[in-house]
């Protein structure tokens, strides 16, 4: 099958959907990818580099839709500027579609591509189940986001992130607040710990807890309980009462630190409105806020989005196209993500797409199949830590096996039968062997305590050398190989021969072994 | 030379065996600790030849020369892989050796004993040889498995436990036979039927033993090898063999005990045959099904570039692939970089007590930053990236997670609960126990499929530059 990619037409969108080393892999699995002319320009991948990892170069996107049999695009299909028409009428008829479709907020797109008879997979719709990992783009742009959010508060914040002591006197660590732990929220932690700047993190979600304290952040606990864990990981509303402490708790923050980045998404609603005008009021001048839910309405009350504004002396940030700002980086992370789909599509590696709708991250990548709208898909209930505590509210039972014979008398057991045994030998044994009975028990404890006491990381050379030394068993053949009798000196000698092998052997190997262990 | 002579050297000998032994407490007194030994052993050969007993000694010279170069030759050629078929090979000899310098102590007919002097006396010619005998054959067994010329699965016949109570049964009823036998000669018959069933006994014993429960076969065998010898000095009234023998036992029986303790399992269940024999169920633990993520050589290079702590777990499949010089050369790689990277050892990993300690000081990796399970499993959490080597069983979370698991309490080496783990293997196969290893699901461990050397060659070429 035929793999196109088209280049982006958004305004300002400068991501493309595969890379020169991705199309290469996804070449393998049986593929022929072709990609508009210029489209992987604003990513830094020129043409050339296209064509030298064997993609075609088409210069006209009306020809490459037409002759595509799938289509990787990033974002979703908008009418082509330059073309005036929709990139739904450029997809040809029962043609397959990935990207980026957003279906809960693009109702009439989704009904334009079923008329089509297309398949779509949109990959803001890839389960958040742990084998889709590798294919969750929206986790991918996350943490650009995350990233990118920290760098751009770093252009317009006034001061260093880190603390320092210079001849000119003390200057004091940036101080910076994560609302929001998701996948974004932590790659903003880590970024701005990585700059140095003293972070704070809150989260609804209590298990993020661990993750945050984890990359060496504070996490802001609210007195009050209250389970934050929606369906699939992501977040859910909460009561007012919560609602109100976490309030509280935002606007003590604002009074205190410099930056705050908020990344507070609820999926299907309108972003949650966190920080209001008087908490804005209430920071530093010269303070930054880089509102990451900008796009669904922004977690600030005063955010715009797609621009920085200033106001109340605070600098507000409400970029929604942060991803886009790295994009090489976010191209690269994306194409990925799409070639381990397609990887998921293609088991045979035969060049053929699969739709199978009973695997469980296709299905629920998949918002049309042919021509049939298939979102939502049924829902999936598995939170991340879910099993876990389930797993630890069972404590291992104790598997003890019951013994017919109480506990002291089972101890008490082997003493008294060897003190019997003991009692009944000094009854009959002559005193002769009496004399070598006590010699062999007393080199019994010898051998005990001269054992235990050897490291195990010599416990070959002790095998081997016991090895040698209980061919002493030498000293009865040298006896007997002088006796008169030829077979008993045949027998002898045998045995000779045998334990010399073993008493060389044995004490070569040993001294071997020895000589190889080194500081 | 004179008995008391002779006795007195004796007595140097035991000396210089105890401290040969005790010279293997640290790695910088063993050397000393094995010519100690080598000294003993001359001075108590020395003694015995020079002594009023031996008078002719063409046969004895020349058997002992053939025996010492075909001794030594083994010796320098051996690999260190091969350790525990060489040391399971002499362990036969020293069982053979018993059984003949008891059958040739049974025809002297200078020995004469009365009453019960004779019936001690035969009943330790009759336990030396039947110690022997099991011995002989248990170890040439062993032998033939851990050289892979027998399958290293547990032959498990039909009521094995009935056969071996018979087999015990029989062997005493012999015994009565052999006392009960007033004529000198009279006993052979029951002595040979007896040493028959004793070396089928070995047979059947180590053939129901399963590949990783060498250690404690080697162990115990090494354990019968020192009875042996000290029955034999019994028979002989010679204190210096028994006092060896019980040494050699002791030291086996302690082997033995360590090994089983590190499996969590009793002795006589290691004896009684395989893992789960018992209860013959297949257990999944739970939370193994599930996806493992793959890498290759390079993203394995890359973490471990980027780590500080590295923690190096090797197994039985490190000596299999002969991966310990790649092994060495990384390690060497990281700790010029500044990693600290130590190495974790699992008391039964490898086919003998020590195996994988041999293996990695023979690759010269230094014994200073080799550890024991004990030593270094509570800094796992501190450690950046762990590489598992030919390993499983040893690092199965579901010892710890999993009570109906069938290695369930057994000690492991937690490196699940490090950052990463990377895991080398050949295949999704489960370990000798048969049971699902749940550490490949987990989000943190990497697989590293393929051959073990080979796959570390590529990480160590990419890590090169």
């Amino acid at each position: 099958m035929r793999i196109g990619v088209p280049k982006e037409i958004h305004p300002g969108e400068r991501r493309v959907a595969t890379t020169p080393e991705a199309a290469e892999a996804i070449q393998k699995l049986g593929f022929t990818v072709v990609i508009e002319s210029g489209a992987g320009d604003a990513a830094n991948f020129s043409d050339a580099a296209y064509r030298e990892a064997g993609v075609e170069i088409i210069e006209e996107p009306k020809i490459l839709w037409a002759s595509s049999d799938i289509v990787l695009k990033v974002r979703p299909p908008e009418t082509h500027p330059e073309l005036c028409v929709d990139e739904v009428e450029l997809l040809r008829e029962g043609g397959c579609l990935i990207s980026f479709i957003w279906p809960a907020q693009n109702k009439a797109l989704m009904e334009r591509l079923a008329a089509n008879h297309a398949t779509v997979l949109a990959m803001d719709s890839v389960p958040r189940i742990s084998r889709a990992q590798k294919l969750d783009a929206l986790s991918s742009m996350a943490n650009i986001a995350g990233y990118r959010a920290i760098i751009e508060a770093s252009q317009h914040f006034g001061r260093f992130f880190t603390g320092q002591i210079t001849a000119a006197g003390k200057i004091p660590p940036a101080k910076i607040l994560v609302i929001g732990a998701g996948v974004a929220g932590l790659a903003a932690i880590g970024t701005a710990k990585g700059l140095g700047a003293i972070v704070r993190a809150f989260d609804t979600r209590p298990e993020v807890k661990e993750q945050i304290q984890s990359m060496d952040a504070e996490f802001l606990e609210l007195d009050f309980e209250e389970e934050g864990t929606g369906v699939g990981g992501y977040a859910k509303v909460m009561s007012k009462e919560f609602i109100k402490a976490e309030m509280d708790l935002f606007a003590r923050q604002a009074m205190e630190v410099d930056i705050i980045v908020t990344t507070a998404l609820i999926p299907g609603k309108p972003a949650p409105k966190l920080i209001t005008e008087g908490m804005v009021e209430s920071m530093k001048d010269g303070s930054v806020i880089v509102d990451l839910a900008a796009e669904q309405g922004g977690n600030c009350a005063l955010t715009e989005p797609n621009k920085v504004v200033v106001k109340h002396g605070v600098i507000l940030i409400g970029y929604t196209d942060l991803p886009s700002r790295l994009p090489t980086q976010s191209s690269q992370l994306y194409a990925t993500n799409l070639r381990h789909l397609l990887t998921e599509l293609c088991p045979e590696k035969n060049g053929e797409i699969n739709v199978n709708m009973d695997d469980e991250v296709i299905r629920g990548t998949t918002v049309i199949k042919n021509g049939t709208v298939t979102w939502p898909p049924p829902a999936l209930k598995i939170s991340a830590t879910a099993p876990a505590s389930a797993a630890e509210k069972q404590p291992a039972p104790a598997v003890e096996k019951k013994s017919f014979l109480p506990k002291p008398v089972k101890a008490l057991l082997p003493i008294v039968l060897g003190g019997l045994a003991l009692f009944g030998l000094g009854l009959v044994a002559p005193p002769s062997f009496m004399a070598h009975f006590t010699v062999f028990v007393l080199a019994c404890f010898v051998g005990y305590m001269v054992i235990w006491n050897v490291t195990p990381s010599l416990h070959t050379p002790l095998m081997s050398v016991t090895n040698a030394i209980s061919s002493i068993i030498v000293i009865g053949a040298l006896i007997q190989v002088s006796a008169p009798v030829l077979l008993i000196t045949a027998l002898a000698g045998i045995a000779i021969l045998i334990t010399s092998i073993n008493i060389t052997g044995g004490f070569a190997v040993t001294q071997r072994m020895l000589q190889m262990f080194r500081k | 030379m004179s008995a008391g002579l002779v006795t007195v050297s004796y007595i140097g000998a035991t000396i210089l065996f105890v401290l040969a032994l005790g010279g293997l407490s640290h790695q910088e007194t063993s050397r000393r600790g094995n010519l100690y030994g080598i000294i003993g052993m001359t001075i108590a050969v020395l003694a015995t030849v020079l002594s009023a007993a031996v008078t002719s000694y063409s046969i004895l010279i020349i058997a002992m020369l053939i025996g010492g170069t075909i001794g030594f030759r083994l010796a320098m050629k051996v690999q260190m892989t091969q350790m525990p078929e060489l040391v399971a090979i002499l362990h036969s000899l020293v069982g053979l050796a018993a059984v003949l310098v008891g059958f040739a102590n049974f025809m002297d007919p200078a020995a004469i004993f009365v009453g019960v002097e004779k019936t001690i006396h035969e009943i330790e010619l009759y336990l030396g040889v039947l110690i022997g005998a099991v011995t002989f054959s248990g170890s040439v067994i062993a032998f033939g498995k851990l050289s892979a010329k027998i399958s290293g699965k547990p032959l498990i016949l039909p009521a094995r436990h009935w056969l071996n109570l018979a087999l015990l049964i029989l062997a005493i009823w012999l015994g009565k036979l052999f006392l009960d036998a007033t004529e000198h000669g009279e006993g052979l018959i029951p002595l040979i039927l007896m040493t028959i069933i004793a070396l089928a006994f070995g047979v059947h014993m180590v053939m129901a033993i399963g590949g990783a429960d060498m250690p404690v076969v080697i162990s115990m065998l090494n354990s019968y090898s020192g009875w042996a010898a000290a029955a034999t000095g019994f028979m002989l009234s010679n204190d210096l063999l028994i006092v060896t023998g019980a040494l050699v036992g002791s030291s086996g029986a302690i082997l033995s005990y360590i090994m089983c303790r590190a499996m969590n399992r009793s002795f006589l269940a290691v004896i009684a045959g395989g893992f789960g024999t018992g209860t013959g169920t297949h257990v999944t633990a739970p939370g193994a099904a599930g996806e493992v993520i793959a890498i290759d050589a390079e993203e394995a290079a890359n973490l471990l570039d980027a780590a500080k702590n590295v923690m190096i777990v090797p197994g039985y499949g490190m000596a299999v692939a002969q991966a310990q010089h790649a092994v060495y050369e990384i390690t060497k790689l990281l700790r010029d970089k500044g990693a600290n990277v130590r190495f974790g050892i699992h008391p039964v990993a490898g086919r003998m007590p020590g195996h994988m300690n041999v293996l990695l000081a023979e690759a010269k990796v230094p014994y200073d930053i080799v550890f024991e399970m004990d030593e270094v499993n509570e800094d796992f959490p501190d450690t950046d990236v762990s590489i598992v080597v030919g390993a499983n069983d040893i690092v199965n979370p579901s010892a710890q997670e999993d009570p109906n698991s069938p290695i369930a309490g057994m000690p492991v080496l937690e490196v699940w609960k490090g950052k990463s783990t990377i895991v080398l293997k050949r295949s999704m196969a489960s370990g000798y126990a048969g049971i699902d290893n749940p550490l490949f699901f987990k989000e943190n461990t990497r697989m590293l499929f393929g051959d073990a050397k080979n796959s570390l060659e590529a990480v160590l070429r990419v890590l090169a530059t």
